[in-house]
């Protein structure tokens, strides 16, 4: 009956989510405000409907209603009630549900604000919400229905959601189970988190529609969206991060990205969408680059439902599948449409979105901004090719090839170290204009501090050209942006005759984004230190061990002691646990358990390291394989991952960056404050 | 492509155990020590392979049975005195060059290589033309644009003038 109800409801959800975007436009091509607000009303009614629908399904996870293909696929009977919660996004039919209510969520809090001044972007940012959330439910409804029933027909299972002719419910004794990699706390939260950032990018998309729709197409989209752009970008980059995290806690390849096409799917938005936080800046402060903002976040918005069409249709398999998969081409036509429509837009408005001003200097901090975002594009379209070229290949040679990291590695690496460049530069450069010598004698002292620093690391710890022009840079970014807080922190002191760390702490309140684009700046320079230690000094051997016998590798010695097997008949899982002693340098330092935990239900394995993790390094150690019953013993695979903890410290230190940056201001006077100062005069500022 | 693979794997253990049964043949001695290639020799070619059946899984982590055989099949090879080119090409010939973690440069395939820095070179250029263009001296087309392009300068002077000027405005 759940299921039935649940069906209703999203049928339902759908009719009035087309309902929706109808009344919109008739509303806003007619001028009649109460169809806008019906549209509008129709929006907000999504939410709870889709909750519903949403809970049904949740409900049918939790009481093990195995009836439903869906929850067979992704919950046993041995799985935590938590975690049946979560198989929500565990699999295909169920993670669209997920979309489609994020969206919902997200669309009726934007319609939900103040809309004054702005009214005439409503019925457009309805408009625009209705068709990309029609496009999602109708995915759902039509072709991946999270609620379609297993039947036995004259014998035969078959899954429908309705009743075929003389078929009764056929309900298995028990379901698949998640796969045990997704039932990780890091897999459970990594999904919503990049769905979170994927949906939310809709929101500025949507604005940015409907400034090119009404013609409005000056910064008031960019402002309004703001906010938004800077939370979505937080999930995203979190969510790529947890997806790090995950990989190097249960992947048991001793790395955290593998330049997977996957990883590369939710990592192209990122791209994009970081090169529209900076360039967005451009247009607030100088009045530039109007039409290349529009490209930016029309082509994250493209990325993005492309990412979840490479990740959920099966094209990154074989061409082949995604032509058999029912939602492959309705996706990859949605994407192409979408595309097509925007860019027909810009192009219709073209001429309104010529730059007010004009670039000055190729110093000036909009030249470098701009290169900034060249080097983003360079990186998306290694990214972009690089995942698209098997497809290609497959294509039209019938050759299947792969496209691994070293092509990534080889061809982003230039072009990253260029960004970590302009990270210590770019802040110091003025809006405007900018020459040699201002940037010169601005950088000269953090830059001799850094070549210091590099030549005493020379000596002492790695002569990798590679790595020290990374350490170099990474020096440079952290001192240029230590000095920048602390340039405006004396400036205020001298002008309020307040203590240092008032100054800082105000000079810091009264202009987050800036201060917030900083620590960000801070935290890419820590985790570029994790980047640098794991790609470039990570060692590792493998070996078969006796009990007592020793591996030996980077000053560590590994010892196996023993090996136990046994199962947990409550959770399904079979464990089996090494013991190793951790000695450096002949000092023991404890006890490592790498293990490996099978699941019964799901027939999967997954790879528990022992790791021993401190700030100059990780003993990473994965039990690969053991003999049972003979004396041989165990076989383990040892990664010392050097410095890569600061790429985790990076990312706490980022998402303080970021929540700092994107906090609400509750002074509403000061934001109105700025508001003007931007507005009226544009005057090249020092604060921002 | 399943009898294929069977005979593939049947060849390596047998070869596997033809390599054990020469390796015991010098048991004791140090000949046969030095021979028998280690996991770390194995996973060094392991790790520039892929899984041919699984999809973007380096060799020398994929945790299959499948995969597990094709090492030992590629410590036999390295018993046999093959060199690394020789067992990536076995494997190339067996299985296609998908297990390559970058595709061959050899026709379509040179697409791969020289498509993005054809394109990253070309937005350089454009990007290079567009400031040339923007930084050539042209009569303001609007009055707000006087205001907004207004020089600045990085003087300490200016910088704290700006500051207080704005703290002042803020306060």
């Amino acid at each position: 009956m759940f299921a039935e109800f649940g069906y209703g409801v999203l049928l339902v959800s759908l009719i009035v989510a087309i309902y929706s975007g109808l009344a919109a436009v008739y509303g806003a091509m007619n001028k009649s405000a109460a169809l806008v607000e019906s549209a509008r009303r129709a929006m907000l009614l999504t939410f709870p409907l889709i909750s519903v629908a949403a809970a049904a399904l949740i409900y049918l996870l939790i009481n093990d209603h195995y009836e439903v293909a869906f929850v067979y696929e992704v919950t046993s009977r041995s799985m935590p009630t938590y975690l049946k919660v979560t198989a929500w996004w565990g699999g295909q039919a169920g993670s669209l549900v997920f979309w489609s209510w994020l969206l919902a969520v997200f669309t009726s809090a934007v319609t939900l604000r103040k809309w004054d001044r702005d009214i005439e972007f409503l019925p457009w940012v309805i408009l625009v919400s209705a068709i990309t959330l029609t496009f999602f439910l109708g995915m759902t409804v039509f072709f991946e229905n999270p609620f379609t029933r297993f039947w036995l027909v004259n014998g035969n299972v078959e899954p429908s959601m309705f009743a075929p002719a003389n078929a009764t419910v056929f309900t298995p004794q028990d379901g698949q189970g998640l796969n045990p990699l997704l039932r990780h706390p890091g897999m459970v939260i990594h999904p919503p988190m990049l769905y979170l950032g994927f949906v939310s990018y809709v929101i500025p998309y949507a604005f940015a529609m409907a400034a090119l729709i009404t013609g409005r197409t000056d910064d008031r989209w960019i402002r309004i969206t703001r906010r938004w752009s800077l939370w979505a970008w937080l999930f995203l980059s979190f969510g790529l991060v947890l997806g790090g995290r995950w990989a190097y806690d249960v992947l048991g390849w001793g790395g955290y990205w593998g330049w997977d096409p996957v990883e590369i799917a939710a990592f192209m938005p990122w791209l994009t969408g970081t090169a529209f936080l900076h360039s967005v800046m451009i247009q607030e402060k100088r009045g530039l680059l109007k039409q290349w903002n529009m490209i930016l976040i029309i082509l994250t918005y493209a990325l993005v439902i492309f990412g979840t069409f490479l990740t959920r249709s099966g094209v990154l398999s074989s061409v082949h599948a995604f032509a058999n998969s029912p939602i492959g081409p309705f996706f990859m036509g949605f994407v192409s449409l979408t595309f097509i429509v925007s860019v027909a837009l810009v192009i219709w408005r073209w001429p309104q979105l010529q730059a007010e001003t004009e670039m000055k200097s190729m110093l000036s901090r909009e030249a470098l901004f701009l290169l900034n975002n060249l080097l983003f594009m360079s990186i998306l379209v290694v990214c972009f090719w690089g995942v698209i070229f098997p497809l290609i290949s497959e294509l039209f040679t019938g050759q299947k090839v792969t496209v691994g990291p070293p092509f990534y590695e080889r061809a982003t690496s230039p072009l990253f170290a260029a960004l970590l460049f302009l990270m210590a530069v770019a802040p110091l450069s003025a809006w405007g204009h900018s020459t040699v010598q201002t940037l010169g004698k601005a950088i000269w002292k953090s830059a001799i501090a850094a070549l210091a620093v590099t030549v005493a690391l020379f000596f002492t710890y790695t002569q990798n050209i590679g790595a020290l022009i990374g350490f170099f840079l990474i020096v440079l970014i952290v001192l240029v942006t230590f000095h920048e807080f602390w340039r405006g922190a004396r400036a205020r002191q001298k002008t309020q005759g307040e203590n240092f760390f008032t100054a800082l702490a105000r000079l810091m309140g009264r202009n987050r984004r800036r201060y917030g684009g900083y620590i960000i700046h801070i935290s890419m320079a820590l985790m570029a230190i994790g980047i640098l230690g794991i790609e470039i000094f990570q060692k590792q051997t493998q070996g078969t061990l006796a009990a007592g016998e020793k591996l030996e590798i980077a000053g560590y010695t590994v010892e196996y002691r023993e090996l136990a097997s046994w199962d947990n008949q409550g959770e399904g899982v079979n464990y089996t646990r090494a013991v190793v002693n951790v000695y450096e340098d002949g000092i023991y330092l404890g006890q490592l358990t790498p293990r490996i935990d099978y699941y019964y239900d799901s027939q999967q394995n997954m790879t528990i390291p022992g790791n021993r993790s401190t700030l100059r390094d990780d003993l990473y150690i994965l039990l690969v394989d053991w003999q049972p019953v003979s004396s041989i013993g165990a076989t383990f695979k040892i990664y010392v991952n050097p410095l890569v903890n600061w790429l985790w410290i990076g990312s706490l230190l980022f998402l303080v960056g970021v929540i700092f940056a994107a906090w609400p201001d509750n002074d509403p006077s000061e934001e109105h404050a700025r508001r003007n100062i931007t507005r009226d005069n544009r005057q090249p500022s020092a604060a921002d | 492509m399943n009898k294929r693979k069977l005979q593939i794997t049947n060849y390596g253990v047998l070869a596997f155990a033809l390599a054990l049964l020469l390796a015991g043949l010098f048991a004791g001695s140090a000949f046969a020590q030095d021979n028998t290639p280690t996991d770390d020799e194995v996973n060094v070619i392991a790790k520039q392979l892929y899984c041919p059946v699984c999809e973007n899984t380096p060799l020398d982590v994929c945790p299959t049975e499948a995969c597990r055989q094709w090492r030992e099949l590629i410590r036999s090879q390295l018993a046999e005195g093959m060199t690394e080119d020789q067992i990536k090409q076995y494997f190339v010939d067996n299985y296609g060059a998908r297990v390559l973690a970058e595709p061959p440069r050899t026709g379509l395939n040179w697409l791969v290589y020289l498509l993005p820095p054809a394109i990253i070179l070309l937005g350089a250029f454009f990007l290079f033309r567009s400031f040339r263009e923007w930084t050539k001296p042209k009569v303001e087309a609007t009055g707000v644009g006087g205001e907004r392009g207004e020089t600045s300068s990085l003087k300490k002077d200016d910088y704290v003038a700006r500051l207080e000027e704005e703290l002042k405005k803020r306060k």
